[in-house]
């Protein structure tokens, strides 16, 4: 996708102002008249009261990344938004709107070379009963991003039709205030006309299309203990699983959390739990157990600024290495990572799948970013994976529930069936599931547990493979849309560029990959973490021919699709 | 144990496994199974009915030794599967086991709030005041000079009191049970399963190798002198002042049970993502 | 809370409580020779087997006198007692991995002594003729098991003082 392909929108302001209000009504409005779009909201540490931008990026077809600049800002007031100022990229083209009594606008903005525009919205908005600015603010986004007036104006009755009549014509005035004070102006470039619609129009968060996705995998039971940026995946399946006769138990701790879903799994509902780093840290002793024991679940980790308590409401790709590595022991589990807010749809449903399948734990790597962004997508396309594990219901003599099978995947006996007893135990146990300390049964159950996912056929899903050139850009989650972007417009530079981003991290695909890499001359390696940690994963399980350079940076800023761009088009042979 | 013969399963050999304890000898525990067993028989439960969960310690191995489904998961955690389990299976019998150190320290916190949530399930705590696994550490439960390696001359510190704190976090069912008395403790185990909610059952299960003292137990222990009350603040003002020794049901409340509402499975998945829609 | 032994108000009580206390005994001797498996005390094993064995006997010899009376079913019926344990299965809590012969048999001596203690009770208190006759009996074996233990226990010397000393410290698991 080429800039001018696209349109940025951010809207600034504080304490209540209203700016993640207009952020949201404009992405609706710009969805329902046809385009896509994808809206990140950036807070300060506040619970209320605190600043607030809404990023909203528009275009024609999928929109999957943040730009590399805003083409409006529009700065409801100015306190404190030094603080994101640097997530608000500005350039010449771009139009910054304030109002001139919004307090002192950060300097960078102006700086950056950006056209300055003053529009007093609070008076404007004291001229109308009960007027707020923030709807002034919409009105202009509105009229320059070339949405209808009536297109916002509906979606206002609608929004408000339980705060009175008064509330509704109010912002009404503003909105058609806001239209006629943004009359003259213009924008560097105009978003093109939408495509035809093919498909229903979805208007939904990747916590929330991963909550979907992990219940038509087959999740019944969720547990849940609160963390941000994780907690709104709990929240959708609260109300979620009760009417597909499931339940969601709130739990004391993320130490409870995992062994409820354990429990769950063990008497045979497929369960889930979504948590961040730190609660993940405190998992991972029993995502060994589930490992050893066999017991499948899914664990979605929402990625944030790490280590410790780190940024909860920024994202990073930091929990890679305990994600992958942290299990002491030798623990194969599972572990994916979602690409878009739509992926996250299928990489949820396609992970319950394989834990079930495979009786092993899963780990889905999402980020807060993709997690909490709000995205106007088509409808993702339905796929048939839906968990079904192997079960035993009749048994003879002795049931062996860790037998030596020829695939690794013993069949379960759910309690309830008669006969098949047994005890699920970390212990190292015999193929019964017995205790036991000897090494001809530690081998061969760790043998087992190897070999059972490392035998399975994973099939395309594995990975993203797109595109044709010698240069490969080798990344992963979140960031797949800003290297995808940045391959498709350095093709136009003549450079071209094949993108490879495993959704499947662990087991690990080395034929795949290997296949993936076949004739590549340079790798670029792009990941969001200051370790380099996804580097480090690739060079520990596959070979990287030629020569290979790695962008990486921690977050809170993401990597922009021009960053790679420009790492690819400078990168002379 | 064949299918054949679990077609009627009323004997407590029918709830023992194959699996031979590694308690040592003289070990309470060894009589907290057989009460197990008994209780199991006496309620008629098919084996395959009930789940035993349990964490990590010496207490921690009964599961295996019954012929029930069975969990031995990690250390402290045994309720917090057990709550998982039971939430999703309401028609099996959850009995989870567990002893001082994995339930009352590495897993305290989850004992508030099992007793606080009141899901129907039997919680035993096989008491030996002794970390015995890792060869004698003190525990919350043990005396303030208990002399051990990692706490010469004792920890100073007054003992954890279960009971009472079973009482104020919401326990639906407080009970205090003497290993040496397995049928007073397998009955009072068949009043804890069929109480609806939270049942805690308190076995005092000496220790022999490393709480050798705690033979005297034995002397010490006498029925309760009170009938059970329902009445929180008597029970109270019981557990509290009694001399730790007082075997019987202490406590049995009539909070109701912990239990989500199923939705009809009717839903169509499709409905879920309605919201998505626009 | 059981406060009283099984009532005997039958001759088919008696001989049922007669047999649960040998049968009892068998399974509890069995146990404890499992234990001394588990703990690699092969004396002991044998011991405990040899004392189930003749618990056995005795079993099999009250069931035969018992003609038409199943008392193994009957024995299912009949209460528990007093002290949770019938009179003749060893104390698991005097159980020791090191324990010698000796301790053993006081085990089986103690065992021995409370079932006289039982049917002694039994003769006492009962109004019944023919359950006196037949409880005298039961009194007049178990007394001869008791002589019996105290005959074995002259080839088993009380141990020195020192039994129970382990050059080995415990394993941590």
């Amino acid at each position: 996708m080429s800039p001018k392909a696209s349109l940025s929108i951010a809207i600034a302001g504080s304490g209540g102002a209203g700016a993640l209000t207009v952020g949201n009504l404009i992405l609706e409005a710009a969805s329902a008249a046809g385009w896509q779009g994808l809206l990140t909201r950036t807070v300060g540490p506040q619970i209320r009261g605190g600043e607030a931008a809404a990023l909203i990026r528009l275009a024609a077809g999928p929109v999957e990344c943040m730009p590399d600049q805003f083409d409006l800002l529009v700065g409801i007031d100015w306190l404190n938004a030094h603080r994101f100022g640097s997530e608000i990229p500005l350039g010449p083209d771009s139009l910054v709107i304030g109002d001139p009594r919004g307090g002192d606008r950060p300097d960078n903005f102006a700086q950056s070379g950006a056209r300055i525009v003053d529009i007093p919205m609070k008076e404007m908005a004291k001229a109308i009963p009960d007027g707020r600015p923030n709807m002034i603010a919409l009105g202009i986004a509105g009229q320059l991003i070339g949405i209808g007036e009536e297109a916002l104006d509906r979606l206002i009755e609608k929004q408000l039709a339980g705060k009175g009549q008064l509330a509704i014509d109010s912002s009404r005035a503003a909105l058609k205030a806001g239209y006629a004070a943004a009359a003259g102006l213009e924008l560097g470039h105009r978003l093109p006309p939408p495509a035809a619609r093919s498909a229903r129009r979805w208007l939904a968060s990747g916590n929330e299309t991963t909550a979907l996705g992990a219940i038509r995998g087959g999740i019944r039971f969720a547990a849940a203990y609160p963390i941000t940026p994780a907690t709104e995946i709990l929240e959708w399946l609260a109300p979620a699983l009760p009417k597909v006769g499931g339940s969601l138990l709130q739990a004391e701790d993320e130490l409870a959390a995992i062994n409820m879903i354990i429990g769950a799994s063990f008497g045979g509902t497929p369960a889930l739990t979504a948590t961040s780093g730190p609660g993940l840290s405190l998992m991972i002793e029993a995502l060994g157990l589930a490992t050893a024991a066999e017991i499948p679940i899914v664990v979605i980790d929402v990625m944030r600024g790490g280590p410790s308590t780190g940024i909860p409401t920024k994202s990073e790709q930091a929990d890679l290495n305990i994600a992958i590595y942290g299990l002491h022991g030798d623990a194969p589990h599972l572990v994916l990572a979602p690409q878009s807010v739509a992926d996250c749809l299928f990489t949820a449903q396609w992970a319950t799948y394989l834990a079930e399948t495979l009786q092993a734990p899963a780990i889905v790597l999402s980020d807060q970013f993709v997690g909490q962004a709000r995205a106007a997508i088509d409808r993702p396309a339905d796929v048939a994976f839906i968990g079904q594990r192997a079960r035993q219901t009749e048994f003879g003599e002795t049931y062996k529930r860790y037998a030596l099978a020829a695939n690794g995947v013993s069949p379960m006996a759910l309690p309830g069936a008669r006969g098949g007893q047994y005890t699920a135990d970390g212990l190292t146990h015999t193929e019964q599931g017995t205790p036991t300390s000897s090494a001809v049964d530690h081998q061969s159950q760790l043998d087992k547990r190897r070999d059972k996912l490392d035998r399975f056929a994973y099939g395309v899903h594995w990975a993203t493979i797109e595109g044709d050139g010698d240069i490969a850009v080798i990344t992963w989650g979140s960031l797949t849309g800003a290297a995808r972007e940045a391959i498709d417009r350095a093709a136009h530079d003549g450079v071209n560029a094949t993108l490879i981003a495993p959704r499947l991290l662990s087991p690990v695909q080395p034929d795949q990959f290997a296949a993936a890499l076949k004739g590549k001359s340079r790798i670029l390696v792009v990941e969001q973490t200051h370790g380099g940690q996804f580097h480090r994963y690739l060079r520990a399980h596959y070979e990287l021919p030629g020569e290979v350079r790695v962008l990486n940076r921690p977050g809170p800023l993401p990597i922009k699709p021009g960053e790679i761009h420009a790492a690819l088009t400078k990168w002379r042979t | 144990m064949s299918v054949v013969d679990l077609q009627r399963t009323c004997k407590p050999a029918d709830y023992k496994s194959a699996v031979k304890p590694i308690w040592c000898p003289g070990c309470g525990d060894y009589h907290v199974l057989m009460s197990f067993t008994r209780a199991f028989a006496q309620l008629g439960l098919p084996p395959e009915q009930i789940a035993v969960i349990s964490g990590i310690g010496c207490s921690s191995r009964i599961p295996a030794y019954t012929n029930c489904y069975g969990f031995h998961g990690v250390h402290g955690r045994s309720l917090a599967v057990a709550a998982g389990l039971k939430v999703t299976r309401p028609d099996l019998t959850v009995v989870v086991a567990s002893g001082d150190g994995d339930g009352y320290s590495i897993g305290g916190n989850h004992f508030l709030h099992a007793c606080r949530r009141n899901i129907d399930m039997t919680y035993v705590v096989m008491d030996n005041r002794v970390y015995g696994m890792t060869k004698g550490q003190p525990s919350p439960t043990t005396e303030p000079d208990f002399d051990t390696a990692l706490s010469p001359g004792g920890t100073g510190l007054s003992p954890f009191h279960p009971l009472v704190i079973a009482l104020a976090s919401g326990a639906n069912f407080i009970a205090r049970c003497f290993s040496g008395e397995p049928n007073e403790t397998a009955d009072i185990l068949v009043e804890a399963i069929r109480h609806p909610g939270f049942s805690f059952v308190e076995i005092l299960s000496p220790c022999v190798t490393f709480r050798p003292d705690e033979k005297e137990w034995k002397s010490l222990v006498h029925p309760a002198p009170v009938a059970t009350t329902n009445d929180p603040a008597r029970a109270a003002r019981r557990i509290m002042t009694d001399d730790g020794f007082n075997i019987g049901i202490l406590y049995r409340g009539e909070r109701r049970p912990y239990g989500p509402e199923f939705g009809a499975q009717a839903a169509d998945l499709a409905e879920l993502e309605c919201e998505f829609e626009q | 809370m059981k406060k009283s032994d099984p009532r005997i108000d039958t001759l088919a009580d008696l001989l049922a409580a007669a047999y649960r206390i040998e049968a009892d005994a068998v399974a509890r001797y069995e146990m404890l020779a499992e234990q001394m498996e588990t703990h690699n005390n092969p004396e002991l094993v044998k011991v405990f087997r040899n004392l189930a064995r003749a618990e056995g006997l005795h079993a099999e010899e009250i069931r035969r006198q018992a003609g038409g009376i199943d008392v193994v079913a009957h024995a299912e019926r009949i209460g528990g007692w007093r002290r949770g344990e019938s009179p003749e299965e060893a104390d698991l809590s005097a159980a020791h991995y090191m324990m010698t012969p000796w301790h053993a048999l006081q085990m089986a001596l103690a065992g021995e002594k409370r079932a006289l203690a039982f049917f002694e009770e039994v003769v006492k208190t009962t109004k019944d003729n023919k359950i006196k006759t037949m409880a005298a009996e039961f009194v007049e074996e178990e007394a001869e098991h008791v002589n019996l233990v105290h005959r074995l226990l002259r080839n088993y010397p009380a141990p020195a003082s020192s039994w129970a000393r382990d050059n080995d410290p415990p394993a941590s698991q």
